[in-house]
């Protein structure tokens, strides 16, 4: 199936463009060709899958050539896709949630005209992810990393007749665009250190380059990779991304798209390899970003902000393991697979709410869902234990392993990072906790039109799924370091190395503090009332609230001297290069006009200037004396 | 009678001339100031030939009347012309090639 694998590109293509080529007329079965496309892609990879475990690991790697994309002198461009175990793992992860929230979307948008349209662009996203996560070569990455990103932008505004929503777009495409450079000065790096962009050639060629070559390339690739995972400094996109409909929100803005960055970067593991420097930036990004987005979840009465908030905080938790090196990778994407189902898990389950709750989101006015929603309350609590971390759910053995990676080493790193890691496990345990007890647990606090009622069963089944595998996946991959091992011939074999602590003492203070985070939570929003109206804050929770003043930080610092800038150079523009050409001209039309007047057409007066000119002229013979 | 009065009563004309020509509309009166400056000319040509004792001035006054009977064909042909699209022979009448 590996030498089939485009056909898993090609389906959801496909449906893509049937779907908005034949318009209204495939209303009617259209969101099903989406689930069947998705479907298929699915199945494809699961044939790579099994291809891929019958073979030896040295050899589960297979590069389709299948066609040249440019073949330009010195760079020459295959188009070629590679299956890998990371490959593949991904192409599981985003086909299987994607058919699963394709599934569930087919009731939630049941009631919206424009539902053919919504799977068009869903199919557009798992086409172009998928294409990401398979290239052989950065252009090739390049294309599939726009091709999700215009995908975001036009499902993040799918509901553009209301200008917030299509702002929100708009912001997410521009922060992008600023990752996008990233990526882009990274491909010209490369092409002149090596002289090509497929990863095979940069893997090979990598070692011999310059520390410094290879460190500006992975500064740059993160760039690129915080841009597409909301990281900072680049993460203000991610909260406004929420405008979108819910399964949107589940599989790009959380399960799949966004962990792009962590792909990126695993991807880029011989750069990062022998570039020390720059993956102490790519865990100092990650743990900054990992805090940041902890204190921002805390903060949000938003349930959808909230978990947004969250997904940066974990993707936080994945750069820094990418940031660690070969210890770390292989947890980096094991965690990003465990957060992709319970984090998309939640999400639906918060879209569920919203449907029985009409579309309302403030967490304050939630309350008491448990009675209403079983089945919702049940798989969230799911995906909430997983998150939190508690075992044998699928968060524990990812995350911790995470905060154990995080303190290996020598110096201040693992103490900052560690540190970092462990406190951003009882801030979740606290910001989780919060979101789960205020929706579904304390006194209703309902608004009188709101009758909550549990979703369809095409929308609690794909939750029952994806709560299932929140459960017990991260058991099922970590039993015997399965997926580690499966892992290894992308991302190298790791020693084993030990902690500044020893692991017992890490797995202890870790649950103690996520206990505790969870305590709190039940203390002040599961058993005490809590407030209708947010009440007056602290400056810290304000901050918190707005998300640490991003935008304001943004306009202040960028968008208002990147205006003024722009402003002075159309200024020098109109008056010194075109002010020097146009006032040159002004000056001839000028002479132009002051000669005209003497041409007035009358004949006597040519006469007369004649004969002053020639008496002039006499005059100047005679006295001259000529 | 001494040469250089001829001189004098040329510069006289050709000051007659050329007010007729510079003052007058009418293109005939006008034309006929131009005749006017162009026998002037030839009168001073003429006596500064006596002056001089020369001949040269003479031939060049043959030459001027030459050119005159010429002028005079194709001008009144012009101002025929101009009168006739026009029926007027005023010269500030046509002004078309005004700045």
């Amino acid at each position: 199936m590996t030498s089939l694998i485009w056909l898993a590109i090609a389906l959801p293509l496909a449906s893509a463009a049937i779907l908005l080529c034949l318009g209204r007329r495939a209303d009617a079965w259209g969101h099903w060709m989406g689930v069947a496309a998705s479907g298929g892609a699915f199945l494809v990879g699961l044939g790579a899958l099994i291809e891929l475990l019958g073979k030896a690991a040295e050899d589960r790697a297979v590069d389709t050539t299948l066609y040249t994309f440019i073949p330009g002198g010195d760079l020459h461009v295959d188009v070629g896709l590679l299956a890998d175990p990371l490959s593949i793992t991904f192409v599981l992860l985003i086909t299987f949630v994607g058919t699963l929230i394709h599934v569930y979307s087919v009731a939630y948008m049941e009631h919206d005209p424009d539902r053919r349209r919504f799977f068009a662009y869903l199919n557009l996203f798992v086409a172009a992810m998928l294409l990401l996560v398979l290239a052989d070569s950065y252009l090739l990455l390049f294309v599939g990393w726009e091709g999700v990103g215009l995908a975001s932008y036009l499902l993040i505004g799918f509901w553009n007749q209301k200008r917030e929503y299509a702002t929100a777009a708009n912001k997410a495409f521009f922060v992008n665009r600023v990752g996008d450079i990233g990526l882009i000065i990274a491909m010209g790096l490369m092409f002149t250190s090596f002289g090509a962009l497929d990863f095979a050639t940069v893997a090979e060629q990598a070692p011999s380059a310059t520390t410094a070559q290879l460190t500006a390339i992975g500064l740059m690739l993160l760039v690129a990779a915080c841009g597409k995972s909301a990281q900072f400094p680049l993460q203000s996109w991610l909260g406004d991304a929420m405008a979108g409909p819910t399964p949107v929100s589940a599989l790009i803005h959380a399960a799949t798209m966004v962990t792009a960055g962590v792909y990126l970067i695993v991807r880029s593991a011989p750069i990062f390899d022998g570039a020390p420097d720059a993956r102490v930036v790519v865990a100092a990004v990650g743990a900054m970003t990992l805090l940041l987005g902890a204190f921002i979840g805390m903060a949000k009465d938003d349930i959808k902000k909230a978990l947004a908030a969250s997904t940066m905080s974990q993707i936080g938790y994945m750069m820094l393991a990418a940031g660690l090196g070969p210890i770390g990778y292989a947890f980096a994407i094991f965690h990003l697979v465990t957060h992709g189902f319970f984090k998309a898990g939640m999400f639906l389950g918060a879209g569920s709410v919203m449907h029985g709750m009409k579309d309302q989101v403030d967490m304050r006015r939630f309350g008491a869902l448990r009675g209403a929603m079983i089945v919702t309350w049940v798989t969230f609590g799911l995906g909430w234990l997983a998150i939190l971390g508690i075992p044998p759910f699928s968060g524990y053995f990812s995350k911790d392993k995470i905060i154990e990676a995080a303190f290996v080493g020598e110096g201040w790193q693992p103490w900052v990072f560690g540190g970092a890691a462990l406190i951003g496990a009882g801030l979740t345990a606290f910001y989780m906790s919060r979101l789960f007890f205020m929706t579904f647990h304390g006194k209703a606090r309902w608004t009188d039109d709101q009758h909550p009622h549990e979703s369809p069963a095409l929308m609690t089944v794909p939750m029952i799924i994806l709560a299932v595998g929140s459960a017990f996946l991260g058991l099922f991959l970590a039993v015997g370091d399965r997926f580690t091992h499966w892992l290894e011939p992308v991302t190298g074999h790791a020693e084993h190395h030990d902690p500044v602590l020893p692991i017992p003492v890490l797995i202890a203070a870790t649950l103690t503090l996520v206990v505790i985070g969870a305590g709190i939570a039940w203390v002040k929003y599961g058993r005490a009332d809590v407030p209708e109206e947010a009440p007056a804050a602290s400056l810290a929770t304000l901050t918190a609230r707005n998300d640490f003043f991003q935008d304001s930080v943004n306009r202040a610092v960028f968008q208002r001297p990147g205006q003024h800038l722009t402003r002075t150079l159309v200024y020098l523009d109109a008056a010194v290069v075109d002010g020097a050409v146009n006032k040159q001209a002004r000056g001839w039309a000028g002479l132009g006009e002051a000669s005209r007047r003497l041409q007035n057409g009358q004949v006597r007066t040519y006469a007369a200037t004649m004969l002053v000119g020639l008496v002039i002229l006499a005059a100047v013979i005679v006295v001259g004396g000529l | 009678m001494n040469a250089i009065n001829f001189v004098y009563l040329a510069a006289i004309l050709f000051s007659i001339g050329s007010a007729a020509v510079l003052l007058r509309r009418n293109a005939i009166v006008a034309f006929m100031g131009v005749e006017l400056m162009l026998n002037a000319a030839n009168l001073a040509l003429v006596a500064f030939s006596r002056l001089h004792g020369q001949l040269d001035g003479q031939i060049m006054a043959f030459f001027v009347m030459v050119v005159a009977a010429a002028e005079v064909v194709v001008g009144l042909a012009i101002i025929i012309a101009v009168f006739r699209a026009r029926q007027t022979i005023s010269l500030d009448e046509p002004a078309e090639l005004k700045g």
